[in-house]
């Protein structure tokens, strides 16, 4: 069964921090995402899902984790790139309502930063 | 000073009984022993010799020319030598032990990587598909030992509808047994179709591998052509276990005699013809099962499984029955000694008796007809989720679902089978995790079976996002309420052996766009 093993690059932008999510989000990739938000040390950090061809329940859970710390931090989390498949599971999660959903990093990256995202909540 | 060159001490030579009890640096010149290494340190230059003592053992020496100034070692001299081997004592016996330590780390790390290349091959060989016969119920399963060995099982197809079906078991463990199983899968998966005599396919089989075959070696194996049909089997045996068969009288062996592979050439196989009729079981197996021992050193035995085989189990349901048995048997933190196939065949229709089947009363509303589409058997083990969810998606292909569906379908599969293995399991690749998939008119529905280790299953609730995000609740629990969300129906059953999670995606009137979230 082939599964792709999963690799964060962080890229920072002055007002941006750019992780580009490679392979599966499952339990593999917690080591790699903690990383990824210690490295994207920005007040606002864009998750870039178009390489990621897997995301189980642990990995919901992980970037559950990812958006907590980003709330503690008060850092704005961001998210691009889901297919529609895990664009319906972020919307049944209730995870779009606390991280902004773009189609792409571009239109993600051009929106004005500095503006919280509250969700819900 | 200067050092002397490095002496072989022999474990015999008695400078070392000397040493572990002198109660510091010893003079060479005027030691009276009858040794070697006395004589052969002084040829050395060696004058005076320093015993490193740790935790009361002679673990070393040093070794000391004469002094420079062609003086003797004074009494400061000695007292700091004696010093400093009381410290360095510990230091050179943490050194060697950390030595040591690497050294088994690297054995152990190249003995895992052999494993896991042995794994690797045998999961390559091994079929990733049960025949789908009509009026039979086909199972297999394989559990690895940890040192992998060479268990092996096949289904081939053969012309007009017949199939071929191998159990075999090479001798010896993990690479080499891994390698010689997939040669002799493959020579026999070439032979099969050329001949419709089992045993002229396991004497050609032999005559090819005997050349081939390591010192040592050998295999075997049972090739048995079952015309599904009919229920005719013709079998031939080359030094394998006899399979059992369930019948109304008892339990049967098919038995027929022939020389392991690769052992020795001309060999001819005796062959063997039968009918299994409606209702009657085949268990093809390997000696991991009947040879494994209980906490007490007893053995599983032939007679124990010839008395489980007796109880009228189809094919799934057989093999399930005979692992908690096993489990039973060997008790938890069992380390398997050996490779365990199973092959379990029941002929649920289509024979003579097929009329007289149970139940069906006239008052019963009929069961909807159901076209099994995969039977799999999945080993314990974390990240088997993944192959549960690509057989699912390559079975449930030709259904031709909207790409929307499929997706769901393989998340809802994935983690009822990431549940199964992580708590019905244990995460432990011994215990399996059973998958079905079967469509009927309406619906295509999965179930997914484990043994049920953590208890029941609890229900599916929506967890509570705002409490994970405060850092009240762990992230975890996402898993059930994902499963429940992306099928049309999930049920959960438990019958106390094992628990059943079936999810049922509905095939008519479902508007895909329309599906809620």
């Amino acid at each position: 069964m082939p599964t792709s093993r999963f690799e964060a690059d962080v890229r920072l932008d002055p007002e941006i921090a750019l992780v580009a999510l490679h392979g599966d989000i499952d339990r593999e990739a917690e080591a790699g995402l903690a990383a990824a938000y210690l490295a994207a040390d920005s007040a606002v950090i864009l998750l870039d899902f178009t390489r990621v061809g897997y995301i189980n329940s642990t990995g919901i859970a992980l970037i559950v984790r990812f958006l907590a710390d980003g709330r503690r931090d008060r850092r704005e989390i961001r998210a691009c790139g889901l297919s529609p498949h895990y664009a319906e599971i972020f919307q049944l999660t209730r995870l779009s309502d606390y991280m902004r959903i773009f189609d792409d990093a571009a239109s993600a990256s051009a929106l004005a930063t500095g503006e919280m995202t509250g969700g819900k909540a | 000073m200067t050092i002397g060159a490095p002496v072989e001490i022999a474990a015999s030579d008695p400078l070392l009984a000397y040493l572990q009890s002198a109660p510091g640096p010893v003079d060479l010149a005027s030691l009276e022993l009858d040794s070697a290494a006395v004589r052969e340190l002084r040829t050395a230059g060696v004058a005076l010799i320093v015993p490193l003592i740790s935790q009361g053992e002679l673990i070393g020496t040093l070794n000391l020319g004469p002094r420079l100034s062609e003086q003797e070692y004074s009494t400061d001299d000695r007292r700091l030598l004696a010093s400093l081997a009381t410290q360095a004592a510990p230091a050179v016996r943490v050194a060697e032990l950390v030595l040591e330590r690497a050294g088994e780390i690297q054995a152990r790390e190249r003995l895992e990587q052999e494993m896991r290349v042995a794994t690797l091959i045998q999961q390559q060989f091994l079929p990733h598909e049960l025949p789908k016969l009509p009026d039979w119920q086909v199972a297999a399963y394989y559990g690895p030992a940890r040192a992998v060995g060479g268990d092996f099982y096949d289904f081939i197809e053969l012309p007009d509808g017949r199939i071929g079906i191998v159990v075999g078991d090479v001798t010896d463990k993990g690479v080499p047994a891994a390698l010689i199983m997939a040669r002799t899968q493959s020579v026999l998966r070439g032979e099969a179709p050329r001949s419709d005599s089992p045993g002229e396919v396991l004497r050609r089989a032999n005559e090819i591998l005997l050349p081939e075959m390591p010192a040592r070696m050998f295999v075997t194996c049972l090739y048995l052509i079952l015309e599904p049909a009919s229920g005719r089997v013709v079998y031939a045996n080359a030094g394998h276990l006899p399979p059992y068969v369930r019948t109304a009288d008892g339990v049967l062996e098919l038995r027929a005699t022939g020389m392991p592979l690769g052992l020795l050439p001309d060999m001819l196989y005796d062959e063997k013809e039968g009918v299994i009729d409606t209702r009657q079981s085949v268990l093809l197996y390997s000696d991991g099962l009947v040879e494994a021992h209980g906490p007490g050193g007893d053995m599983f035995g032939f007679p124990r499984l010839r008395e489980l085989m007796a109880q009228e189990r189809p094919g799934t349901e057989l093999i399930n029955h005979l692992l908690e048995e096993l489990h039973e048997f060997t008790g938890r933190g069992w380390d398997q000694e050996d490779d365990i196939t199973l092959v379990a065949l029941q002929r649920t229709g289509g024979g003579e008796h097929a009329l007289l089947g149970a139940g069906a009363g006239p008052a019963e509303a009929p069961e909807p007809e159901r076209k099994v589409l995969l039977s799999l058997s999945l080993a314990g083990e974390p990240g088997n989720e993944r192959i549960a969810m690509a057989r699912v998606a390559e079975a449930i292909a030709p259904l031709d679902l909207p790409a929307a569906r499929v997706e769901r379908l393989k998340t809802a599969v994935s983690e009822a089978a990431m549940n199964a293995i992580e708590y019905g399991s244990q995460n432990d690749p011994t215990i399996p995790v059973e998958i079905q998939v079967w469509v009927t008119d309406d619906d295509l529905l999965v179930s997914v079976s484990d043994r049920g280790l953590s208890g029941p299953i609890p229900d599916a609730e929506q967890p509570d996002l705002e409490a994970k995000l405060a850092g009240e609740q762990k992230p975890r629990g996402w898993g059930l309420f994902l499963i429940k969300h992306m099928v049309d129906a999930m049920e959960v059953v438990s019958d106390g052996a094992s628990q059943i999670v079936t999810l049922t995606l509905h095939l008519r009137g479902v508007d895909d766009a329309d599906q809620p979230l």
